[in-house]
């Protein structure tokens, strides 16, 4: 009785999160696999159907590689692509090379402070995320804050043009993912043996030294943790391109709306969103195979 | 306190500490120490947990800086000189082996910061690998070594650079009995081959006792004394350090008689008089105690026999004796435990050898025995 009632916990409790991910993923995901390989047609829905019914049995099946194809020949499809890979990637990095310092540092200070410090990173997250980034709309517009600022302290004489750069994107980003590289960075910082240091110290090495043979490649686990946090959702950002970006280059997020809302071109627009999946599964692979890695180093 | 300063014909000591204090805000660490270590030594120094002994090594290494006082190395003052330029290196407590490196690359890592040609780094490696017998163990991770292992490569590494000075943070501690024992001799022989002054912080009387040369017992911040194993264990100078090395039988009492060359003092804890063969420079009257270890005092059915002469010239009938009951007795192997309790009261802790393997008449439970020591077998202590 004893070992069925523990099976039949174990099974609540994997069940719950299987069936959630059946039903909002994976369900889903097949439906907008299987558009992306139908014609598009002005129709409610508006695509054909992928297989022919005849007597309750399929008949036929029309699958259109087309729309893939397509993504290639049409160079605003490879140049979104190219374009939100670069502002993920410079992104990504930017959110290490801020976010590096400031988790070493909290994972370095007094207990006190530190849960300050944690709190004071998670704060953001209390205002509205859309808010936040009209927010920096008034901060970086010509006669924002910023350039304001700038002009009465006489710094400039004429307003900067920062809104819909790719300064602003890259302030958008960095400014909302931030949080996504600090945490998993500092859950790994904090948990290193500062005797490590002392003992690199004690055998010669300085501080520099120290930090670049012994916290750093300790460190690589959460770095790669929080890459992919920053990198994943910056590819297919949407919210912050649109209002901070520039409008000559779409990123791959718009593109994709444009093309389920504007266009109605259901078909491409599922296409678009499974070859981004593919994009991003392949870092997430990597990552996959170097926690495998490093368990087993560890066992 | 008199054999502190029988190293001092070798010539210069190697380190010296001059009055050096460490506070933690109103906590006093170390509270000013002085101390001298030769070259060669294996000097332990001996504490209970909060006595500052470690953080007297971590400013030794550099990693706590005196409040005041100064240290040499080898003459050098190492005020204000960072941990990665002293020629001194740590085995930790914990090891602190780098836990994605191979063995090779810890031991590789001291010697990689100094400007030294790859071939000579493996080389020097490969040396000191071989002496602690880990040679075959290059490629594996701290993870996949045992706990004696790690304590070697542990130890490599921090000979591998050729320290002029060695610190050991209780480098026996997480060993178990067996190979505690096997290592401390291995320990000596390695210090002996190379050469290396070695300064051991141990909370362990038996480890300090066994592996060093000389040895301070540290209290509240203080070095209480400073001797070697024997001086320390058989000439205790406080009672503190009577009771933390060793178990000991501790009596107080009131001077009576006290001449050069003998005193006598009236135990009323025990119910007796002591007699001891060597003069003590204080008031009759004054409050004493006198400290017997359990191994120096003999159990008997019968009084000992009148003093002949040789080994108590001067005590008295009914001196150094005391007639009690033993309630507890401890078998344990090699010797026997008995605990006598003395008609006032007071506990005695005698250990008697278990040298025949069969005693048909062996003192049991609750037989009234008679408890007594030589004159020469007590200390006595005045603080």
């Amino acid at each position: 009785m004893p070992r069925f009632s523990a099976q039949f916990g174990r099974r609540v409790v994997l069940g719950i999160p299987t069936t959630w991910l059946i039903v909002l993923f994976l369900i889903p995901f097949i439906i907008v696999f299987k558009i992306s390989f139908s014609e598009v047609r002005l129709a409610m829905p508006p695509y054909a159907p992928l297989f022919e019914w005849a007597d309750g049995k399929p008949v036929a099946v029309r699958l259109n590689l087309s729309n893939y194809s397509f993504l290639f020949t049409d160079a605003l499809y490879v140049s979104s692509y190219l374009y939100s890979l670069k502002v993920a990637a410079v992104s990504t990095l930017f959110c290490l090379l801020l976010g590096y310092p400031m988790a070493y540092a909290i994972a370095r200070s007094q207990p006190t402070t530190r849960n300050l410090l944690l709190m004071l990173i998670v704060l953001p997250f209390w205002t509205s995320f859309l808010l936040r980034v009209y927010a920096w709309i008034g901060l970086l517009k010509s006669n924002g804050v910023i350039n304001n600022v700038l002009m009465a302290m006489g710094i400039i004489h004429e307003p900067l043009t920062m809104l819909q750069t790719d300064f602003a994107v890259y302030i958008g980003i960095v400014y909302s993912y931030l949080p996504f590289m600090i945490l998993p960075l500092y859950s790994n910082l904090e948990k290193h043996d500062a005797t490590l240091l002392e003992a690199a110290a004690d055998l010669g090495a300085r501080p520099v030294t120290a930090f670049l043979r012994v916290t750093l490649p300790q460190s690589v686990p959460g770095i790669i943790a929080g890459s992919l946090l920053v990198f994943i959702p910056a590819v297919g950002e949407y919210v912050i391109p649109s209002l901070l970006g520039r409008t000559d280059q779409l990123m791959i997020g718009r593109v994709l709306s444009d093309e389920f809302f504007a266009n109605r071109d259901w078909p491409v627009a599922s296409a678009v969103a499974i070859f981004m999946l593919g994009l991003l599964v392949i870092p997430i692979m990597l990552f996959q195979h170097f926690e495998k890695r490093t368990l087993e180093a560890h066992k | 306190m008199s054999k502190q300063t029988n190293g001092q014909s070798k010539g210069a000591p190697y380190v010296r500490i001059e009055n050096v204090t460490r506070k933690f805000g109103d906590f006093v660490a170390v509270n000013d120490v002085s101390l001298e270590v030769q070259r060669g030594e294996i000097f332990c120094l001996l504490g209970g947990s909060g006595s500052g002994k470690t953080t007297l090594l971590r400013m030794l290494a550099g990693f706590e800086t005196p409040t005041s006082g100064r240290i040499y190395i080898d003459g050098q003052d190492m005020s204000g000189i960072a941990p990665y330029d002293r020629p001194v290196n740590m085995m930790f407590q914990s090891y602190a082996l780098f836990p994605h490196m191979t063995v090779e690359k810890n031991v590789a890592f001291g010697l990689e910061q100094e400007r030294l040609t790859r071939d000579e780094v493996r080389r020097r490696v490969g040396e000191i690998l071989d002496i602690v017998k880990m040679g075959q163990f290059l490629a594996r991770k701290p993870h996949q070594l045992s706990g004696g292992q790690r304590q070697r490569v542990a130890l490599a590494r921090a000979l591998v650079k050729r320290p002029k000075l060695l610190l050991l943070d209780e480098p026996l501690a997480a060993l178990d009995r067996k190979l505690r024992e096997h290592t401390q001799f291995e320990l000596i022989n390695i210090q002996e081959q190379l050469g290396v002054t070695f300064i051991v912080v141990t909370h362990d009387q038996e480890e300090a006792m066994t592996l060093s040369s000389r040895m301070g017992v540290m209290n509240q911040g203080q070095i209480v004394q400073v001797g070697t194993p024997t001086d320390i264990y058989e000439f205790p100078a406080t009672r503190f350090v009577a009771d933390f090395i060793g178990s000991v039988n501790m009596f107080e009492g009131k001077l009576v008689e006290d001449e050069p060359d003998y005193v006598r003092i009236r135990c009323e804890d025990f119910g007796g008089t002591v007699y001891v063969n060597h003069g003590i420079s204080s008031a009759p009257g004054a409050t004493v105690w006198v400290a017997v270890r359990p191994e120096k005092i003999n159990i008997a059915r019968h009084p000992p026999a009148p003093p002949a002469g040789v080994h108590q010239p001067g005590a008295g009938q009914g001196e150094n004796v005391v007639r009690g009951t033993v309630k507890e007795i401890a078998y344990m192997g090699d010797m026997s435990i008995y605990l006598v309790q003395t008609e006032s009261g007071k506990t005695v802790r005698v250990t008697m050898p278990n040298v025949a393997r069969h005693t048909e008449d062996r003192i049991t439970w609750d037989e009234t025995v008679y408890v007594s020591w030589h004159a020469e077998s007590p200390v006595v202590l005045t603080r």
